[in-house]
């Protein structure tokens, strides 16, 4: 099994309407690793999601990202997700009318098809939807619905970590997922994706909070400020966060700088 | 008011050479309509974009050509099967170039008190009696496209329930227009729905094409609605490039009847249709939905009126378009709330999606309210694909054009998915979805 790096980010610049966010983020991620990113509303943790999977408001003026050693920055958001590249939305968007069992199977038929292999015909492809439904409860019901539509809060992320085991990505960023969720549904949602997780995979865990952490157990912790990574440190680091504040990270890493 | 061109001359001459072989009589009511009709339009003439009525439409697709009436060809079960719905649970009449084709159309049993069968018929073994029941609409409601179906009309559904009788299974009628030839071919059916009091029942008109020949339909929907009777009434146009449509739907309702009307546009070189009922009687309801798409250079009109002439009368609209390329669509939604229709409560709902720069849509609400206790709304939105919407699909690797279509089918769906017969649910969907691969 190769050891090079899922995601290599250098010194990444981003900017939305003119203003910039991201200032130089470096980071990397190797196969079996989870990353968390926090920080203090506005460092710029949802833009560092949105840009990795290709949102066209975000501008990238400096830097470079590579996914399994391909550019990631030059690709279309449906050529990242085909290529193993997943975003749990933060606000899951409705669908009216489209059909939830329709769309998954398109998602994955595309990426099955980018891969070269065999897509699903509609049996296999609820055979493997009651298969997923193990790794995260979700209601028969929702086989029928449209996409998210009627869902409450916690219901639509649990959807996206539905979709997360339906898809099988090798990258999965979940942007704040905790957001909204109450302890119960945030046991649930973080048991399906402890459950994802596996040696050839990453995910990077954006949160504000410390307590998703408990669930989700990272390896690394990164805290960022101002567009910048300001420290890094083991998953001890979330805890001192959440003793300390991010005011003390700041005066901290700035007296190291 | 137009003046007399070769097209209007055509006709005229039409009349007089033809109906001698139409099923009116010599004399008798029926005749006596067509007279006063053909009289009319021969003084009317065709509108032109002068018209307030068509004020966004150009009635040049009909205005400026003539027509003759072609033999209907004979088909096939499977020509038949590939042009319409196909659904064994129906009563099915099949129409073609406006003469019924007794060897595809089948009846099954029928309850007690419940008559399905041709107009033709109809009026053949009751004439006065039929011919009292036609033409009791308003004044107001009709055009000159209705003297013109009044003036040809060859046959089409007669259908009537007594008090009390429901009929359950749908009743489905395949309107076939055909022309192979150089001169365009025009057909004229009628239909008379008169439900008794307490009836139910379903009723399909659907309108399909055959043939390169350039062909005009011309139908006209009489409903009536005694008290408590409940009509579901879907009506699905997709003739095809060569067929021009103008026809109109008219109803009238008792006492807490309800109407829900739900019309499906695919698309044509001028389709318009009117649609109206009138509300005569408390505790009535209509419901007026419809999906119209349009490309190329397509035009679908669609124009609507509500009169709400008592109280207490309810009545919802909602029409959705999705126009690409440089499709047209026109809805005009005209509602009356007459002095005495206090506590009148009434939406009505426009939504257009516009898939490319050229598109158009011209939507005119016409509110005519003269009581002055009632909830009346009304809303028109205009807009593209979501961005968030497609973005999310995107996101789950979907390619643009497949997330477009995705997203277009889930605009239409929202009126499809309503359709409760699911043979034609299934239908209907089949259709947007090869409309929207194409």
């Amino acid at each position: 099994m190769t050891n090079s790096p899922i995601l290599d980010i250098r010194n990444l610049h981003a900017e939305v309407e003119g203003k910039k966010i991201l200032k130089g983020i470096n980071l990397t991620i190797n196969p079996g690793e989870v990353h968390a990113i926090m920080g203090p509303n506005g460092s710029g943790k949802s833009t560092l999601a949105g840009v990795l999977a290709g949102r066209s408001a975000y501008e990238v003026t400096e830097g470079e990202v590579l996914y399994l050693g391909e550019n990631l920055l030059e690709m279309d958001p449906e050529e990242r997700a085909q290529k193993g590249v997943f975003l749990a939305f933060q606000y899951p968007v409705e669908l009216p009318g489209v059909n939830s069992t329709y769309f998954l199977k398109a998602a994955l038929n595309a990426r099955r098809k980018a891969q070269g292999e065999e897509e699903l015909d509609a049996a296999d492809f609820l055979a493997l939807m009651r298969e997923k439904m193990k790794v995260i409860e979700v209601g028969e019901d929702l086989l029928k619905r449209s996409v998210n539509e009627g869902f409450s809060g916690g219901e639509k992320k649990r959807n996206e970590i539905f979709q997360m085991a339906v898809l099988e990505p090798t990258l999965a960023l979940l942007d704040e997922t905790d957001s909204g969720l109450d302890i119960d549904a945030l046991r649930t949602v973080s048991d399906g994706v402890n459950r994802l997780r596996s040696a050839s995979n990453a995910m990077i865990v954006v949160t504000h909070y410390q307590r998703l952490l408990n669930h989700i157990v990272p390896d690394r912790v990164h805290v960022l400020s101002g567009g910048r990574i300001i420290k890094s440190g083991g998953k001890e680091l979330a805890l001192e966060l959440e003793a300390q504040g991010y005011d003390w990270v700041k005066e901290h890493a700035a007296v190291q700088e | 008011m137009s003046s007399t061109s070769q097209p209007l001359e055509t006709w005229l001459a039409r009349f007089d050479t033809q109906t001698a072989l139409l099923n009116g009589h010599a004399v008798g009511p029926v005749q006596a309509m067509r007279r006063n009709a053909i009289a009319r339009f021969s003084s009317a003439g065709f509108p032109t974009m002068r018209d307030e009525e068509w004020r966004f439409t150009n009635p040049g697709p009909v205005a400026n050509f003539t027509f003759h009436m072609e033999e209907p060809p004979s088909l096939t079960e499977e020509q038949l099967g590939l042009l319409g719905l196909n659904d064994p649970g129906t009563h099915r009449i099949v129409v073609v170039n406006g003469r019924i084709a007794a060897e595809h159309s089948s009846v099954g049993t029928l309850p007690q008190g419940a008559t399905v069968t041709g107009l033709a018929a109809a009026l053949a073994s009751d004439p006065a009696g039929v011919a009292e029941l036609l033409a009791g609409y308003p004044e107001y409601q009709t055009d000159q496209f209705v003297d013109l179906n009044t003036a040809f009309f060859t046959d089409g559904l007669f259908l009537r329930l007594a008090n009390d009788v429901v009929l359950d299974a749908p009743v489905h009628v395949l309107y076939v227009s055909s022309s192979e030839g150089e001169e365009g071919s025009s057909n004229h059916p009628r239909s008379l729905v008169v439900l008794g009091r307490n009836a139910q029942a379903t009723v399909i008109e659907e309108y399909v094409g055959l043939g390169s020949g350039r062909r005009f339909t011309n139908p006209m929907t009489e409903i009536v609605l005694a008290e408590g009777a409940h009509l579901n009434h879907i009506r699905v146009q997709n003739e095809g490039e060569h067929g021009v449509h103008v026809g109109s739907l008219l109803a009238r309702q008792d006492r807490s009847s309800t109407l829900k009307q739900f019309t499906v546009s695919f698309g044509g070189p001028l389709v318009r249709n009117n649609t109206c009922s009138i509300l005569n009687g408390e505790g009535a309801h209509a419901t007026m939905d419809g999906v119209a798409l349009a490309r190329g250079t397509e035009t679908v009109d669609n124009h609507t009126t509500l009169d709400h002439a008592v109280a207490n009368c309810t009545s919802h609209e909602l029409y959705k378009s999705i126009l690409s390329e440089r499709g047209h669509a026109v809805f005009s939604g005209r509602i009356i709330v007459r002095q005495d229709a206090q506590k009148t409560d009434s939406k009505q709902s426009n939504r257009t999606l516009l898939l490319s720069d050229e598109a158009t849509i011209d939507a005119k609400p016409q509110l005519e309210i003269f009581a002055d206790d009632v909830k009346c709304t009304h809303g028109a939105t205009i807009g593209q694909l979501d961005d968030e919407q497609m973005f999310y699909l995107r996101s789950r690797g979907i390619p643009v054009d497949e997330a477009r279509a995705i997203l277009t089918y889930a605009f239409a769906e929202e009126l499809i998915e309503q359709v409760q017969l699911p043979a034609l649910r299934e239908h209907l969907e089949r259709l947007l979805e090869a409309r929207l691969v194409a």
